[in-house]
């Protein structure tokens, strides 16, 4: 018997009864029965029948209208609308002539904006502190210098080549919480590969969202790669079997799994995502990356959601999307530096091909 | 991190307790430990500023209350200013006098705008009105075939373009108002593709749908995890198309949600309505206690309290307490106070409200399984025996074990546990006295009451 459990309850009790005897004296008797009707247990609709995934792996047809030229947006032209902002904070740094508390200040918030967050800024801005100490820097432009440097050097020196297993088709599966961005960054690693003569399985294992399956059959077939799917509910772990068993069949170079988007403190849906991740693991050097999903307007809670993946699935890099914004995604600067888990990829746009390499200085090039 | 603000805070004042008056000072000690604490809950910059001046000119000077420590008397009083930041408690759309009343959702991609809009309609057609969804996501494949789903799902029509047909939003939302004409329907809820606000085409388009089905109630769908950003969001939204209401989705996670604040600051129009899970009927009104509570890290009491509200027995309630101050609390108390407990959903969902929880406590896995055995146990035994376990000799624990379907040795172990227990609720309630809440809240319950 779990010895925790009678503890947690007798201190709800405790918290309970003499909150609602409070509130039982203040107000109304309480209701003598709870009318509401217990909600389902299971997150999946249970009435969905368990039908096995359509394994019969049609090629999607190719796509429908080859664009007529591909150009590869790199990020500093994507980041090129947001970048007027750079003249704001920098100006007023190097207008003021000498280095003081403001500028420290300006500084900091300038990294907080960006949502880098407090202690990894407050990390990096006691470095330069530091530096410009040992160095006797007196100009303030050199002060924002030595901070690009010290970001650039936090990024660099990690491995963002996606990996590729040595025989057999390579798995990448792709998690995250709900509205990242997963199923369109699977699309644009889809297109990736398929444009490198790559032959790409996508797995439709996200089988609770309405319609996601469709979502990504619709990116199969303008991407031209194949797809495993189930029924809306259908069990998600047996698509990614179906996935691995037909990608060895078909001679597939690579399988990308799309997950539910689940919320990181959702203990059962963590806990189905470490058993997807055990069935591809079944075939032996398959699973090449897990990649967690973040969208560049998260605040602080993207390093709990990346401190709780790693620990479920344990992730190996990150795909930062709707970088194409205004949102400077800083957080990934704490997941780094926290963590140690890189960016991989970045995701700059809505089609197939708006999908980029990460580049450690034109990313903090753009933070502020 | 916050958990542990009130203990930082405590730490400040500790050398201040006998004053009678906080001190300018004695606030801006504390103020960098607010702002540092805001900043981690993702409140803009700009609005932690704004916030903290006000925070100064209210605190200076305050009497410190008697029944108050300095650091709580700060708490409260920054509960208190970011209750009045994010507005009142309303979860209600304004309806048009003509109908009917048109909705339209806008936001970022990913935001939760077809999600939300389902779950209104849900809500709308369960007070009894007659609601029409529009599916004006053109731009994000089967997002249009989501929503038909959704709409499946809570038996509400969705009006929508052929695939193989002209794809414009504009379009779809210009002769949405002619099919809610025809079906005789009193609202529309039209759900607009995720868009940056810097898309100034996308932004024009979004436009161009308002001009054509002129809402009643344009409301900005924000995801709860946003950090600095959701100011741009909010402001640009703003400017572009007018927004009347935000609906806040995703706060089911454990974001501290301190875009709610921006975003409130900068447009000063209403957080109507959260959503709270993944299931439909997970929408609720917002609730500005709760949610300062929760970019304060002070766990969601209030929730937890409209919980016990609406189950509690008082007369139950009456007698645990009871039991308690006596220090005899018994397994016929436990079984009944688990009962109520019980009645307020999942009993590891509960425990997440609770502040002030260890981490570990928080994230247990609580398996409704085996409280299911508990109760069967002390179902099995007679009243005299759970007053008094010790009656319970070998072959009475042999019969419970049979009775309930377990084992002796579980029956065993819930005794010995039991034991345990109430010799800590012997020193909880320090034999007599009213249960010590102040260690397990940071703050007293009734207090955070006394600020709602």
């Amino acid at each position: 018997m779990e010895p925790l459990l009678l503890v947690l309850i007798v201190a709800l009790v405790v918290v309970l009864g003499v909150g609602g005897l409070l509130l039982a004296r203040r107000s109304r008797p309480g209701v003598e029965e709870d009318l509401r009707p217990t909600p389902p247990t299971a997150p999946v609709d249970t009435l969905a029948p368990e039908t096995a995934p359509d394994v019969a792996l049609e090629p999607e047809a190719p796509p429908v209208e080859p664009e007529p030229e591909r150009v590869k947006p790199r990020l500093r032209d994507r980041l090129g609308k947001t970048r007027d902002a750079f003249t704001g904070v920098f100006s007023g740094i190097a207008s003021r002539g000498k280095i003081d508390d403001e500028t420290w200040d300006d500084l900091e918030e300038a990294l907080i904006l960006a949502d880098v967050g407090v202690p990894t800024t407050t990390k990096v801005i006691d470095a330069v502190r530091a530096r410009v100490g040992a160095e006797k820097v007196s100009d303030p432009e050199r002060v924002v210098e030595l901070l690009r440097e010290e970001l650039v050097a936090l990024l660099t020196g990690s491995d963002r080549a996606l990996g590729r297993a040595e025989s057999g088709p390579s798995v990448w599966m792709f998690v995250g919480v709900n509205g990242v961005g997963k199923t369109t960054s699977i699309a644009k690693l889809a297109q990736r590969e398929v444009d490198a003569g790559h032959r790409v399985v996508l797995a439709a294992a996200d089988t609770f969202r309405a319609a996601a399956a469709e979502q990504l059959a619709t990116w199969a077939a303008r991407t031209g790669s194949e797809i495993v799917r189930g029924q809306d509910g259908a069990d998600p772990g047996s698509i990614v079997f179906d996935a691995m068993s037909a990608a060895a069949t078909r001679g597939a170079d690579v399988v990308l799994v799309d997950t539910a988007g689940r919320l990181h403190n959702k203990v059962n849906l963590m806990e189905e995502l470490k058993k997807l991740r055990r069935i591809v693991e079944r075939t032996d050097g398959a699973l090449r990356e897990v990649l967690l999903v973040v969208d560049a307007s998260t605040g602080q809670n993207g390093l709990a959601q990346a401190r709780q993946f790693a620990e479920t699935v344990d992730i190996s890099g990150v795909v930062l999307t709707k970088l194409d914004g205004t949102a400077k995604g800083g957080i990934v600067l704490a997941i780094q530096s926290e963590l140690g888990i890189p960016v991989k990829v970045v995701g700059v746009g809505e089609t197939a091909d708006d999908l980029i390499e990460f580049d450690p200085e034109e990313f903090v090039a753009a933070l502020f | 991190m916050f958990d542990a603000l009130s203990e930082r805070f405590d730490g400040i004042f500790s050398r201040l307790r006998s004053r009678g008056k906080l001190s300018e000072a004695d606030i801006d000690a504390v103020a960098r430990e607010i702002r540092l604490a805001l900043l981690e809950a993702d409140v803009n910059v700009k609005v932690v500023k704004a916030l903290i001046a006000r925070l100064k000119e209210r605190a200076n000077g305050a009497e410190v209350q008697k029944s108050l420590s300095p650091a709580q008397q700060v708490i409260k009083i920054v509960h208190e200013e970011l209750i009045t930041t994010l507005g009142g408690t309303s979860g209600k759309l304004t309806m048009s006098p003509k109908p009917p009343t048109v909705v339209m959702m806008c936001g970022l991609q990913g935001a939760g705008k077809t999600t939300a809009a389902a779950k209104l309609a849900r809500q709308l057609k369960s007070q009894g009105l007659q609601v029409l969804l529009v599916a004006a996501d053109l731009a994000r494949p089967a997002a249009v075939e989501q929503l038909r789903v959704l709409g499946s799902r809570v038996d509400v029509p969705v009006w929508s373009v052929p695939e193989d047909g002209p794809q414009d939003a504009v379009e779809v939302a210009r002769t949405a108002l002619d099919e809610a004409a025809r079906l005789g329907r009193n609202v529309v809820i039209v759900d607009t593709a995720g868009r940056l606000q810097i898309d100034t085409e996308l932004m024009l388009e979004l436009k161009q749908v308002r001009d054509v089905v002129n809402p009643t109630n344009t409301l900005l769908v924000v995801d709860a995890m946003t950090g600095q950003e959701a100011v741009n969001v909010a402001t640009a939204f703003d400017e572009a198309v007018g927004l009347d209401g935000v609906v806040l989705t995703k706060i089911d996670g454990d974001a501290r949600g301190g875009a709610a604040l921006s975003v409130k600051e900068v447009v000063g129009k209403p957080i109507l309505f959260v959503g709270t899970g993944e299931k439909l009927e997970d929408f609720e009104p917002f609730h500005p206690d709760r949610m300062a509570s929760r970019i304060l890290g002070m766990g969601d009491v209030l929730t937890l309290i409209e919980k016990a509200e609406a189950n509690f027995d008082a007369d139950v309630a009456q007698r645990a307490q009871e039991s308690l101050s006596k220090g005899q609390f018994t397994l016929e108390d436990f079984l009944e106070q688990m009962r109520q407990v019980r009645k307020m959903g999942p009993i590891g969902n509960i425990m997440k409200m609770l502040p002030g929880m260890p981490k570990e406590m928080k994230n247990a896995e609580v398996d409704e399984g085996e409280i299911n055995r508990i109760e069967a146990i002390i179902c099995s035994m007679t009243a005299a025996e759970r007053r008094d376990p010790t009656l319970i000799n070998g072959s009475r624990r042999v019969r419970i074990a049979k009775g309930s379907g377990t084992s002796t040795s579980e029956v065993n172990a819930l005794l010995k546990q039991f034991k345990q227990v109430q010799q800590m609720m012997k020193a909880l309630t320090g034999g007599g006295k009213r249960p010590k809440l102040r260690g397990l809240a940071g703050m007293d319950l009734s207090q955070l009451q006394g600020g709602n």
